[in-house]
């Protein structure tokens, strides 16, 4: 115990808002702390080498992979989780067409997949399908063949602006 | 109209689907489990090699370490898996250890296990694990395996053949003589894998107090787990629970008892405590079973009128070191042999199938087991044929389509075939696709030396199987499903089903039965399933049985509940049975105009009883099971198309547009099917165009990252059109066939012929 506790570091950042401060060894990555130390288990592990998007979260409002960046870097930052999202209604349109249109089979993508999908749909113009599906494109889903997902999407965004589906 | 009138057939929602939006599903490494150990497995570096020794001195001494686990340690707790079919004639499969025993015969397979507090400190001493290895002479090639000379894969084998059997009539010979048109196909079919996006993990804690095994697991199928715990670890299996939480993904991965899980749960009894691993994306493309690895080579014979006179088959398949446990791997090889020319009317038919042991990751069940392989080899055939011919393809396959009135028969190829649909659903195919004008677009733009082709795929799938596969080979999967049902106090049914879900939304199909059956919202009926403490007992999921056979006894069982209430309302209304209806979550009598809700209907049923007319302690719960009598299978089928365009100077290929008709009977649920459907044509473009688990001459797997495998991506994938033509099926009253495995049939096939068509007027075919 001795040595881990000499080999942690100290890091202090904000978690869906609420600030958080703790000790970590230097080579835990974000999404292992959120989820082992915090209890934040939306955020998933699927590749562990930044290629599946499944454990996306939102760093100081961009989304990057937890798996590639160290619970250390976070330092200062304010990171934004799928339960943050959840709790604070900002998606909830969102979540609300994924549900209805069966976006999602094993849900497992699904955290992941709606926080590059909330920052797709932040970007002013409405993106067409296939402009959708570039952006969708380094986020796996395995289940659906992601034409739910695209539909659920494309339907937000043109809600969100005022235009009937 | 009620509500709940007509709820089978509408895309209902899933109830599960809020969980998963907001982050809050629970697969198993999201399972807490204080004081649980970790386990890191320190895995072959060879394809095949001798261990020597092994040394976990230093490892035992690292931080954090309890103990390092070899297979001397499991020796008593632990037997060898063996994978015997008395149905087929194997020779004797060789034994399986949950850890490796004087010999490893693939990469990847476990060597020892580190059981440390945190998954970091196993994996810092697995490093320090010392194993002395001396290589022996591996064997990689599916061909070379069945050389007399060939390297076995597994020292002590006799050969390394696993299976070399026949199927079909005498006659094919003559088949192929009286032919005025033959054509030959051979493809090699790479290897796959299924790539789960939720890796297998398992939490396994013993209780030596009580002897209990209690198994958390992402797994298909918790009670063919049981079983095999149970056997394996002698435990009595009424001493064991199997719990599957939120599965992340399966496809047929998830369904084998794996050598390393299997040493989790053997640790857990060795230490007495939890013992926890997830597989890490690396180790899971080793270790995941994988799927396809085949040389198929098929003839098709034709009369002048291009009428199907016979098909000869033969049928290489490579199964890696072992057939996993306790389902084997021949079943790719022969769905693949056995149901090439599956829908279509011929006479004669030959195949010969060999499945061979290589020194590579075993193979095991992979969505479609081996009928997309059979459908490929049938239909690349059928273009084939047509190009020889001069025929449009489409109609070649219209003058030899097993006709749509067929009730049952079995084929040449000795496959019992149920009712068909293969001609209404080419012609629904047609008109989506508005064919002749895709054909006039195609010739319009090859003269402008743009290439678009345009391919078609029949097929039939094998769905909802019953106890002919597993039950008569001696293997304990359970062929039927169960379901229990019984009336809340609230008024809404709770539902415990054997069927388990994986994301399909099975659950959900399974509430809209009990809803209609009862005259409540699907909102009403709560599913439980995948928990063999509270499941009836059941297969799980298999080959496409979630709806159609969990479905028919979800029917049964909410049909008796329902007769239950009716009784028990006719007496406290005091009108006959048949004069009550239900609905909107109430009893109405006709009789007399009163009413009753099924709340309160169960609350003088459970709390106050000494007003019921009568007395007695009514019963408002049922379970009934159901397993395929009188069938072996529910036979499914479709038809897919498929435009693309080949750059040809590039080779690249682009996928402009996909369509699937298919005929699972009655659907519960098109929102779910359909995506079900699109979901399995992807995984099918992505075993044609990106999939492959590349080894070297050595059998070292060589692209083992997501990186490096690739899966189809959204920008890789068109939109992808779903009709259905729903021939409810006489065999069960609910009438729905299976689905989950459609898609991925019939995809890679349609795709392999819009790229042959495209190259067609270059002379130029893919192999």
């Amino acid at each position: 115990m001795s040595q881990a506790s000499k080999s942690s570091v100290d890091v202090a950042f904000v978690v869906n808002g609420s600030a958080i401060s703790e000790q970590v060894a230097p080579r835990i990555t974000l999404v292992d702390f959120l989820r082992q130390r915090l209890g934040l288990t939306g955020s998933h592990v699927g590749c562990e080498h930044g290629v599946c998007g499944a454990c996306h979260v939102r760093v100081d409002g961009q989304v990057l992979r937890g798996c590639l960046l160290l619970a250390v870097q976070a330092d200062g930052a304010e990171v934004q989780t799928i339960e943050g999202l959840s709790s604070s209604g900002e998606i909830a349109d969102l979540q609300e067409a994924f549900v209805r249109r069966n976006a999602m089979q094993c849900g497992f993508c699904t955290p992941g997949m709606l926080m590059i999908a909330a920052d797709i749909l932040a970007r002013r113009e409405v993106l067409s399908r296939e402009a959708i599906r570039d952006a969708l494109s380094g986020t796996y889903c395995r289940c659906t063949g992601y034409q739910s997902i695209v539909d659920a999407i494309e339907e937000v965004a043109l809600a969100r602006h005022g235009i009937a589906a | 109209m009620t509500e709940s009138q007509g709820i089978m057939g509408k895309g209902v929602a899933r109830a599960d689907a809020r969980r998963l939006v907001a982050g809050a599903g629970c697969y198993v490494d999201d399972i807490g489990a204080p004081g649980a150990l970790h386990i890191a497995f320190v895995r072959s570096t060879h394809a095949h090699a001798a261990i020597l020794s092994i040394d976990t001195a230093a490892a035992a001494c690292m931080p954090g370490v309890v103990r390092v686990v070899c297979a001397g340690d499991l020796e008593g707790i632990c037997k060898p898996m063996q994978v015997a079919m008395p149905g087929l004639n194997m020779p004797t499969a060789s034994l399986q250890y949950p850890l490796a025993i004087d010999e490893v015969c693939w990469q990847g397979a476990p060597v020892a296990a580190i059981a440390a507090r945190s998954r970091a400190q196993a994996e810092d001493a697995a490093e320090h694990v010392l194993v002395e290895y001396e290589e022996l002479p591996a064997v990689v090639d599916a061909q070379q395996a069945l050389t007399p000379d060939s390297p076995r894969a597994v020292l002590g084998r006799e050969g390394n053949m696993a299976l070399d059997c026949t199927f079909g009539n005498a006659n094919v010979a003559a088949g192929f003589a009286a032919a005025a048109t033959v054509v030959e196909q051979r493809i090699v079919f790479d290897r796959q894998t299924g790539v789960s996006l939720e890796s297998r993990g398992i939490i396994a804690t013993f209780s030596p107090l009580s002897g209990e095994l209690t198994v958390h697991m992402s797994h298909q199928s918790p009670f063919q787990m049981r079983e095999v715990f149970s056997e394996l670890l002698n435990l009595p299996n009424h001493r064991v629970r199997v719990v599957c939480p939120d599965v992340g993904g399966a496809f047929g991965l998830k369904l084998h008892a794996y050598p390393d899980e299997v040493a989790v749960a053997a640790i857990a009894i060795l230490l007495g405590r939890t013992i926890r691993f997830q597989a890490d994306r690396l180790e899971s493309f080793l270790s995941d079973t994988h799927a396809r690895e085949a040389i198929g080579v098929a003839r098709l014979a034709l009369d002048s009128a291009g009428r199907f006179l016979a098909f000869d088959v033969e049928a290489l398949s490579g199964l890696g070191a072992y057939q996993p446990y306790p389902r084997g791997s021949v079943g790719e090889g022969l769905h693949m042999a056995q149901m090439v020319g599956a829908p279509y009317q011929f006479d004669n038919f030959r195949a010969r199938l060999r499945a061979v042991h290589q020194n590579k990751s075993p193979t095991g069940a992979y969505r479609g087991v081996g009928q997309p392989l059979a459908c490929t080899l049938t239909e690349t055939l059928v273009d084939r044929a047509a190009r020889a011919i001069g025929m449009d393809p489409a109609e070649l396959r219209r003058r030899n389509f097993l006709p749509a009135e067929h009730t049952s028969r079995t084929t040449p190829a000795g496959l019992e075939m149920g009712a068909v649909s293969l001609q209404p659903c080419l012609d629904t195919l047609l008109a989506m696709m508005q064919y002749e004008d895709l054909r006039r677009e195609q010739q319009r733009l090859r003269k402008q030396r743009v290439y678009r082709g345009i391919g078609i795929a029949s097929f039939i799938e094998m769905t909802a199987v019953g106890a002919a596969l597993y039950g008569a080979n001696q293997i304990a999967v359970a062929a039927q499903e169960g379901c229990s049902v019984r009336l809340e106090p609230s008024g809404t049914v709770l539902c415990h089903s054997s069927a388990t879900d994986q994301g399909q939304g099975v659950r959900t199909g399974i509430a809209q039965i009990v809803a209609q059956a009862l005259g409540i919202g699907a909102a009403d009926v709560t599913v439980r399933a995948g928990d063999t403490a509270s499941s009836p007992v059941g297969g799980g999921a298999w080959a496409s049985r979630g709806m159609a056979i969990g479905g028919q006894a979800a029917l049964l069982a909410a049909e008796e509940l329902r007769g239950k209430i009716l009784e028990l309302g006719a007496r406290i209304l005091k009108t006959p049975a048949e004069q009550i209806e239900l609905a909107d979550g109430g009893l109405r009598s006709a009789a007399n105009a009163r009413t009753l809700s099924l709340a309160e209907l169960a609350n003088i049923a459970y709390f106050r009883q000494h007003q019921l007319p009568g007395g007695g302690c009514p019963e408002l719960s049922a379970t009934r099971h159901y397993a395929p009598q009188g069938f072996p299978y529910l036979t499914a089928n479709g038809i897919q198309g498929c435009l693309v365009e080949v750059d040809i100077e590039t080779g690249m290929i682009g996928v402009l547009r996909l369509w699937v008709v298919h005929d699972c009977g009655r659907v519960v649920n098109p929102l779910l099917v359909d995506e079900q459907i699109r979901g399995g044509v992807a995984q099918g473009i992505g075993g044609v165009l990106y999939e492959h688990c590349e080894y070297s001459e050595s059998g070292q797997l060589s692209n083992g990252t997501l990186a490096d495998y690739l899966v189809p991506m959204a920008g890789e994938l068109p939109d992808i059109e779903v009709a259905h033509v729903a021939s409810v099926a006489a065999e069960t009253a609910l009438g729905a066939k299976g689905v989950g495995e459609a898609g991925t049939i019939g995809a890679g096939a349609a795709l392999w012929n819009a790229v042959n068509d495209a190259l067609s007027p270059l002379g130029a075919a893919m192999e």
